[in-house]
């Protein structure tokens, strides 16, 4: 079957890229575009470790057809950090240990951001539904909450 | 050397890989290509259980894009009547679990694996090749393997004379039972129920392998030990491991799990036979259906104590569900189970059941958390029929200094009467608890203490002094949970340094010694002992540097803040030689500046836990939500606290999964139902509250930071104490995890009527 030419943005970034019409968008974007930060954990939209932003919303990559980039705005963990200015999320994560093997940290991440643009104060409990379609199996969440928390505070004050 | 007041030792410093992590660069297992690399999938079997009469594989390798084929006869084989033990495995299993031989033993065991140019020709390959099956009765659940005329998986396993599906057992024994329980007012005996449960890592399974003409293999995969996967691979492809490089990945979480491997050796003979970097990833439904989980269990556990409390004999019976291959983790609930306590007689069995399900591995503190489900229920329950407060009972009961454990160890100064004091003394314990917070909820409390062996074991290091005068740390061990963090700290306490100083780097199997496994709570305790020692050796040549420079004797040079000093006013009076200033000279003073040590660590003495957890009960919905839980553990000494809390928050949200809603479904053909995240329900954020860890830090005298293993004793009371504080909230005692709205709403409706 041949593949399909898609145009897109990407981290702010125009980018085009050729793909199977059936391919999913986290399979083109750790594969032709050779951006790994988005990891598969399970292919099924349950584990949120392919979390980006189409549009500006939250989506699970792994669900998502690579063609359906067409014309849209991608945001990947790769476009949080500008430069290397860490986002105040990364730089959080990294002071309360909100980590451990951090193969899910990319997508908490991105899902965080998206929070924080969405809810700027949210309570614990809102951080822990937003965050709930986003598995750790390393942190007991603990940490992760607190940093999303202490980021949101720090973000508010800071605006 | 028990440093107490410290510069970096206990501080909370970025860990040397986050930048990494936290930005996406980090490159794990998946994230390797390959110039020319191809693709390789596996064929599992769709059976719980058949005799594989033929295979033919020549349609699949006519297949256009298809570079190789390999089934069991490219492996090594090993006649089952000869172990052949490499650690706590043996290779005649793991052969077969990796590629099924006379028979596929559960579903979702490999049949077969190609290779192709991608992923899509290799899986259409794999519909291809043609098995011939004649399917068998098959037995998932313990009490299906062991009854009269189950279906035997195996000819060659006997139990008493007879084909069995019992494939091993193991006792340990002390005192008189039967004696003891003559002597006890109060005996109470109950059988538990856990089910198997999967260690969950989010990062399945890969790898990427390489092999040259000239027959060097180099192998990228995500694992607890570049070492085991050499010594693996060697074994079960018969290529030296001279010839085999492993190099790690970063590893995306593990909890025991991949200590053993799967793909490897199959990408190794694909990469061989066609000549091409070959690259296989596991699917999470590959994951589910053909990885390790833990065992499930069907435990018996009797215990008598005077009325006065004391405890006098306990009895333990463990069935542990092995998989289709035998290797239950016995030695966690014989072992473990009672020994917090000093009692003095014991009797402790463990029977290895196998069944047609995949094979166990291990998974945080291996078996230890079924046994204490059991033993710390029926402590639960004879404090209630006694009266006795369950934190006052445990500590009158405590194992102490000097007596032996059931396993054999004497112990030495052990501290987990300190867990149970600070548990008693903490808010949570005092706090008061509304039990009838509103109509159709009820709350209740629960206590529950936990045992891990800990380990020590081979670690190797190498301390370099880099040509600007910084530092370069290299160990064996694939960093789990942060690991490279604690090094850095300890490296920087040592050398007075700034910690940003100093990089830690994972050598692969050339670069560095062997190094056994990131497991048994042992890496941070043996690592911290090899870089201990390394860093002194390098601060003994630094010193002698100085000595020479100054012409003077290298007793009389002190290191201090990063700097040679003379030791005191009679050493003469020199201005100070620091780390750059001495490795700036490193050649003209003989050369460079580094030293490391391969060691086989002792004195990981065990760790000890005791939680306090608050529960709700839905009694509409049935649903069990931990509102509060706090997690005392004697972690010796926190090198960076972030992550010794971590580990104990991450073990405990393991456990609550393990007690409250983590199972495998099978349907009648003994198929597995929810092989995927969403069936299988894992804790998400949403599930748990703030886990509260209580590190006590009581000095390991046996380690040079005090360091005592962490990482697996806080997921061993966690079973239990939900439990307990489940009857607390309802008066009802369960005895079958997981304790999931199904089973609690019959329960309740049992009551009821």
């Amino acid at each position: 079957m041949a593949k399909v030419h898609v145009t897109t943005t990407i981290n702010g970034e125009p980018e085009e890229f050729l793909c199977e019409p059936h391919q999913s968008m986290l399979d083109a974007l750790r594969g032709p575009l050779g951006l790994t930060g988005s990891k598969e954990g399970c292919g099924t939209g349950d584990c949120g470790a392919c979390s980006i932003t189409l549009d500006g919303r939250l989506v699970c990559s792994c669900l998502m057809l690579a063609v359906e980039a067409e014309g849209k705005t991608i945001g990947t963990i790769e476009g949080l950090a500008q430069g290397d200015h860490l986002h105040p999320l990364q730089q959080k994560f990294l002071e309360w240990g909100a980590l451990q093997c951090g193969i899910c940290t990319p997508g908490v991440l991105v899902a965080a951001k998206a929070l924080l643009e969405k809810n700027p104060d949210p309570t614990e409990t809102e951080v822990r539904f937003w965050l709930a379609g986003n598995l750790c199996r390393c942190t007991g969440y603990d940490k992760i909450v607190r940093a999303v928390l202490e980021t949101a505070a720090d973000m508010r004050s800071a605006a | 050397m028990n440093v107490i007041a410290n510069k970096w030792i206990g501080q909370r410093t970025i860990r040397p890989d986050g930048a990494d992590k936290v930005t996406g660069r980090a490159c794990y297992a998946a994230d390797n290509t390959m110039p020319g690399m191809i693709w390789g999938k596996v064929l599992r079997s769709p059976h719980a259980h058949a005799l594989i009469r033929s295979i033919d594989t020549s349609k699949a390798e006519k297949l256009p894009g298809v570079k190789a084929v390999v089934t069991a006869k490219d492996l090594v084989d090993f006649p089952v009547d000869k172990p052949v033990p490499l650690g706590i495995q043996d290779m005649r299993w793991m052969s077969r679990n990796i590629m099924a031989r006379e028979k596929a033993l559960f579903h979702g065991h490999p049949i077969a694996a190609v290779a192709a140019i991608n992923e899509e020709v290799a899986a259409e390959a794999c519909k291809l090749i043609e098995v011939d099956y004649e399917v068998l009765p098959h037995a998932i659940e313990i009490e299906d393997a062991i009854k009269p005329h189950a279906p035997i998986l195996h000819d060659f396993v006997r139990f008493e004379g007879k084909p069995s599906n019992i494939a091993g057992t193991m006792v340990n024994k002390v005192g008189d039972v039967e004696a003891g329980f003559a002597e006890a007012d109060i005996v109470i005996e109950r059988t538990f129920t856990t089910r198997p449960v999967h260690q969950g890592y989010i990062e399945p399974q890969a790898c990427t392998v390489s092999c040259t003409a000239d027959g060097k293999v180099t192998i990228w995969s995500s694992s607890q030990g570049q070492f085991m996967v050499r010594a693996m691979t060697s074994f079960l492809t018969g290529i030296t491991q001279s010839n085999i490089r492993a190099i790690p990945a970063e590893i995306g979480g593990g909890f025991g799990a991949k200590t053993i491997i799967y793909l490897e050796p199959l990408a190794t003979v694909l990469a061989k036979k066609s000549g091409r970097p070959v690259k296989m990833v596991m699917t999470r439904e590959e994951v589910m259906r053909a990885t390790g989980p833990t065992s499930g269990s069907r435990s018996t556990v009797k215990i008598g104590a005077k009325k006065d409390g004391t405890l006098v004999a306990a009895q333990g019976t463990f069935y542990l569900q092995a998989g289709a291959l035998p290797g239950s983790p016995l030695r966690g609930p014989v072992g473990c189970s009672f020994s917090p306590y000093y009692i003095p007689n014991i009797l402790s069995t463990g029977y290895d059941v196998v069944s047609n399900r995949s094979k166990v591995a291990a998974y945080r503190a291996p078996g230890a958390p079924l046994g204490a489900f059991a033993a710390e229920c029926v402590i639960d329950e004879i404090c209630e029929k006694l009266g006795l407060d369950p934190l006052e009972f445990r500590l009158k009961n405590s194992s102490k200094e000097g007596q032996k454990a059931v396993y054999g160890a004497t112990f030495g100064k052990i501290t987990f009467e300190e867990t149970v004091e600070a548990a008693l003394k903490h808010p949570h314990y005092k706090a008061p608890l509304d039990k009838n917070p509103r109509p159709g909820v009820k709350r209740g409390r629960g206590v529950a203490s936990g045992f891990w062996f800990n380990a020590g074991g081979e670690s190797s290091a190498q301390v370099n002094i880099t040509e600007d005068g910084n530092v370069a740390v290299t160990t064996g061990h694939p960093d789990v949970g942060g690991s490279r963090a604690s090094i850095a700290n300890v490296t920087a306490e040592l050398l007075g340094i700034d910690h940003s100083r100093i990089s830690v780097l994972i050598g692969d199997t050339a670069s560095i010694g062997f190094s056994n496994l990131t497991g048994g709570s042992r890496v941070t305790f043996a690592s911290a002992i090899v870089v201990t020692q390394s860093t002194e050796k390098v601060i003994g040549q630094l010193k002698e540097r100085a000595a020479r420079i100054w012409k003077i004797d290298p007793d009389a040079v002190t290191w201090e803040n990063g700097e040679a000093r003379p030791a005191g006013p009679n050493a003469g009076k020199f201005p100070p030689l620091s780390l750059e200033d001495l490795a700036a000279k490193a050649n003209e003073m003989g050369g460079p500046i580094g030293a490391g040590t391969q060691l086989n660590t002792t004195g990981a003495d065990p760790g000890f836990a005791t939680h306090i957890v608050d529960v709700e009960v839905d009694v509409d919905l049935a649903i069990v939500r931990v509102l509060r839980y706090s997690a005392v553990q004697d972690v010796g000494r926190a090198l960076h606290p972030s992550y010794v809390e971590g580990q104990i928050q991450g073990g405990v949200v393991q456990g609550i999964g393990w007690a409250l809603s983590e199972e495998y479904l099978f349907d009648k053909q003994g198929k597995l139902e929810n092989a995927g995240f969403l069936d299988y329900r894992m804790p998400v954020c949403s599930d748990v509250p703030m886990i509260e860890p209580v590190m006590l830090e009581i000095p390991n005298p046996k380690h040079p930071q005090g360091v005592r293993g962490v990482g697996e004793a806080p997921i061993v009371p966690v079973l239990a104490a939900i439990t307990n504080a489940v009857h607390d909230a309802l008066g009802k005692r369960f005895c079958d995890l997981p304790l999931s709205p199904p089973r609690v709403s019959a329960a309740l409706d049992a009551a009821a009527e």
